[in-house]
């Protein structure tokens, strides 16, 4: 148990300016499942994709089982007995499941004998409790199928050291506890384990060790045993975390949001949201909790009025048509969407215009109708600036060159400040440190204090906990039903997000 | 009546198969992941190494070969400016066809109107003598012959080898392929000259079999067609077979039409490459219509590992 089977030694990496990784050191014992936490963007990707054969690091040596290797392509990492679940699945979605366990394996000759594998696979699901369906092809499946499919990867070419790449992720808590014993099997089986996540919780659960990972820096490794939430949370963000916001009990005034029975197309032309009608009132906070991909996406924009809907939806007590953005915002409807580079933010553009971009059209900035001065905006703009704190060198610089945290706070404090009555916010702190979290979290608070409605759709089951004041569960584009935000109400969540109804 | 129907499904295949072959090969550039919109170019640069070579040694088969030789040597050109250097594919795609045509109208000027050795029939015994099946079908020239076996060979190649499935994993997701440790970049090089390879063997076609002697410009933007033509075919070369052998049949219909005087502008016919160049190019910069006609998901786009898209 306490032979070395991998060590990591001095990796630096970085990109363009930034920092990835800071002379990380790293080790892996057989058959041990070693965690590697840190918040999002601590580098903890690009330590495992430099192990893996898909980056290429600017310094340091890979030893496996005490001899010196390069690894310079994913087939090196292979050949060595190093597999990878990332934490983007890497499947062909038009390929098959026994296709894609077949891919790029050594055994195939010229003509691949599919029906080997395929055998091969049912035994292995059989063995391990693995449920996938070998002839489905990868595009019909949820994610969590899909992830089975990357496990039965793993196990197909019997990995001597697997990675996963923040596998909990996309699973309901009753998927993730699966996989936990998934994992343990698998060290059972003389394999080593690199545990990858940002959430406590199961580090502490599943791991024999952890390694703290902050701004590409190594803060510490830990026996797991020796170690507790509270010591773990200041290694990772590296000062006393309140884990708990201070939520205060709601006061609903007149419903703000009233949703009945919408229909909202998917990209894929499939029906991505199939009759949804909720209403939220001034003053509250609703989360909509679900995994990823079912609907939360498209039910955002369609509310937002960036996509096509059938159904009504009303603002205020009036009606607003489908696609109809401007709308919406004389209605004085704020949103934050997933992906704020795409959606909320021109990149190109400096601060103070992407601050003031949805006002261009309102009478206090457009100076006159047919003219516009954007240089007038720069003085309020550093308020805004010094009020929400956004690092920035001043308000000229692109945005694109700030940090993803600061890049929210712009579009917070742009929408916030178009003082909101209802407020859409699509996973609000994906890729934030917790600075910039708490942040959001208490930017959303204070706007729920002043009586304005906010429909909150995450995947993070704690940030909805953390914030919401009711909570309902998206399961393939429907409200299967409501619960509590609270966590000793976990497993009723948990089972509605797999789709069993109360 | 007869032999017009005759000399119309005949003549259908004769013009159908440089379609054939330059649809074949862009079918597996394609699948990999590279868009050459480069075919006129390398054809007509096929077409012109093919007819100057037999010329010169009065060896066909060695024509033919130098044919195919320079189509892949055009689309090495074209892999290496977009797959290594990652630049835009349809910019360099063009680039190719503006160099086929200067080079070949260059050096082609010297042939003007020459003729030079050419494929004859070679009728198959027995099939060749079925009524209608054998005059249209058996008794063809070699060439001929190839492009339909190439159809059954590529289709095998592509769904049941081992090398196909890398092909299509390549092409729909590079990034998958790449964590298997298939080798993205070996694979689409490799696919997109042997693209060339086919462009090449289509121009030979052309100015070998189809009208034996040089004319400038003889393509006549069959190039285009053949880009569009593996649209149509949704990548897949049974359906590419049967576009090119319709697309063929059109363009002879014109002779067939005026023989029995239907009134079809020569003009409208002469409009085709065109129009198909302005739907290939809204085609090329849209993700939604590729998604829509379900092109293979990476196709435009350069791979690099470190390079998120
Ligand atoms: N291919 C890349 N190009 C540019 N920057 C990158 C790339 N990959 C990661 N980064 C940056 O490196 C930092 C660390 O990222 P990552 O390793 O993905 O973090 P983690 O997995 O811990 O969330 C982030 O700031 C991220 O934006
Ligand atoms: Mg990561």
């Amino acid at each position: 148990m306490s032979e070395k089977i991998l060590e990591l030694k001095n990796i630096s990496k970085s990109f363009s300016n930034l920092i990835a990784n800071d002379s990380v050191d790293f080790d892996l014992k057989k058959g041990e499942i070693h965690a590697l936490l840190g918040e999002n963007g601590a580098g903890k990707t690009t330590l495992m994709n430099i192990l893996y054969g898909i980056y290429k690091p600017d310094a340091g040596e890979i030893f496996l089982d005490g001899k010196k290797i390069v690894i310079s392509s994913p087939r090196d990492a292979i050949e060595n007995g190093i597999g990878m679940i990332q934490q983007h699945f890497s499947l062909v979605p038009s390929f098959s499941v026994v296709q894609n366990v077949a891919l790029g394996l050594k055994e195939m000759g010229i003509i691949p004998d599919l029906s080997k594998i395929r055998k091969k696979i049912i035994e292995l699901s059989d063995r391990y409790k693995i449920s996938v369906e070998p002839d489905a092809k990868i595009w019909q499946l949820s994610a969590g199928e899909q992830q089975r499919v990357e496990i039965i990867k793993l196990l197909y070419v019997k990995s001597k050291i697997m990675i996963l790449d923040e596998p909990t992720a996309i699973l309901t808590p009753q998927e993730a506890k699966g996989l936990f014993e998934t994992i343990k099997e698998m060290t059972a089986n003389e394999a080593s384990v690199i545990f990858i996540s940002h959430k406590l919780k199961e580090v502490l659960e599943i791991s024999d060790r952890v390694t703290v990972l902050r701004h590409g820096r190594v803060i510490g490794t830990v026996e797991t045993k020796e170690t507790n939430e509270n010591d773990l949370a200041r290694m990772m963000v590296g000062r006393d975390v309140v884990l708990k916001t201070d939520k205060k009990p709601s006061h609903p005034s007149k419903p703000i949001l009233e949703i009945e029975n919408i229909h909202v197309m998917g990209d894929k032309g499939i029906e991505a949201v199939r009759g949804v009608s909720l209403e939220v009132r001034g003053g509250e906070i609703l989360g909509i909790a679900g995994v990823e991909g079912n609907g939360q996406r498209e039910l955002g924009e369609a509310i937002y009025g960036l996509r096509n809907y059938t159904g009504n939806i009303f603002i205020n007590g009036s009606k607003v048509r489908p696609g109809n953005v401007l709308e919406r915002i004389k209605n004085h409807v704020a949103y934050i969407p997933q992906d704020r580079k795409a959606d909320a933010l021109c990149g190109g553009l400096p601060v103070y215009k992407n601050l003031f971009m949805k006002a261009f059209s309102s009478p206090i900035f457009s100076f006159n109708p047919y003219f516009f001065y954007p240089e007038k905006l720069k003085e309020p703009s550093e308020k805004v600036v010094k009020e929400f704190s956004i690092a920035t060198s001043s308000v000229d610089q692109e945005v694109k060159f700030l940090s993803g945290g600061n890049m929210q706070k712009v579009v917070l404090a742009r929408e916030i400040k178009s003082h909101p009555k209802l407020i859409i916010a699509v996973h609000p702190t994906r890729g934030l440190d917790v600075g910039a979290e708490e942040f959001v979290y208490n930017v959303l608070l204070a706007q729920k204090e002043k009586g304005t409605a906010i429909l909150l759709i995450a995947g993070d089951l704690y940030e909805i906990f953390n914030l919401s004041d009711r909570v309902g569960v998206l399961y393939e584009g429907q409200i299967i039903g409501y619960s509590e935000p609270d966590e000793s109400h976990i497993e009723e969540i948990g089972l509605m997000m797999a789709g069993v109804k109360k | 009546m007869n032999d017009i129907v005759i000399s119309t499904f005949s003549g259908a295949i004769r013009a159908g198969t440089p379609l054939l072959f330059a649809t074949l090969g862009e079918i597996l550039a394609e699948r990999s992941g590279v868009l050459n919109l480069g075919l006129e170019g390398m054809m007509l640069m096929g077409a012109f190494t093919g007819f100057s070579i037999s010329y010169i040694t009065g060896n066909l088969w060695l024509a033919v070969l130098a044919a195919v030789l320079i189509g892949g040597l055009m689309a090495s050109l074209h892999a290496f400016m977009s797959i290594t250097l990652r630049i835009n594919q349809v910019v360099s795609g063009l680039a190719l066809v503006f160099l086929g045509q200067g080079l070949s109208g260059f050096w082609g000027n010297a042939y003007v109107g020459m003729q030079a050795n050419s494929f004859q029939n070679l009728k198959i015994p027995l099939l060749g003598d079925i009524p209608y099946i054998g005059p249209v079908i058996f008794d063809r020239d070699v060439l001929v012959y190839i492009g339909y076996i190439s159809v059954p060979v590529i289709w095998w190649f592509l769904y049941k080898t081992t090398a196909g499935m890398n092909l299509r994993a390549v092409g729909e997701a590079p990034d998958a392929a790449d964590a298997r440790g298939i080798n993205v970049i070996l694979t689409r090089y490799v696919y997109t000259i042997i693209g060339g390879f086919f462009s090449g063997l289509a121009g030979a076609y052309i100015s070998l079999a189809y009208t034996p002697m040089w004319v400038q410009n003889m393509t006549a933007g069959r190039g285009w067609i053949a880009v569009a033509l593996v649209i149509f075919a949704i990548w897949d070369p049974v359906i590419a077979l049967i576009g090119a052998y319709a697309f063929g049949g059109i363009s002879v219909l014109q002779f067939s039409f005026q023989i029995l005087q239907v009134p079809i502008p020569v003009n409208i016919m002469n409009m085709f490459p065109y129009i198909f160049t302005v739907f290939v190019m809204l085609f090329a910069s849209s993700n939604r219509i590729k998604k829509l006609f379900g092109a293979p998901t990476a196709l435009g786009i350069p791979y690099s590992r470190e390079e998120k898209t």
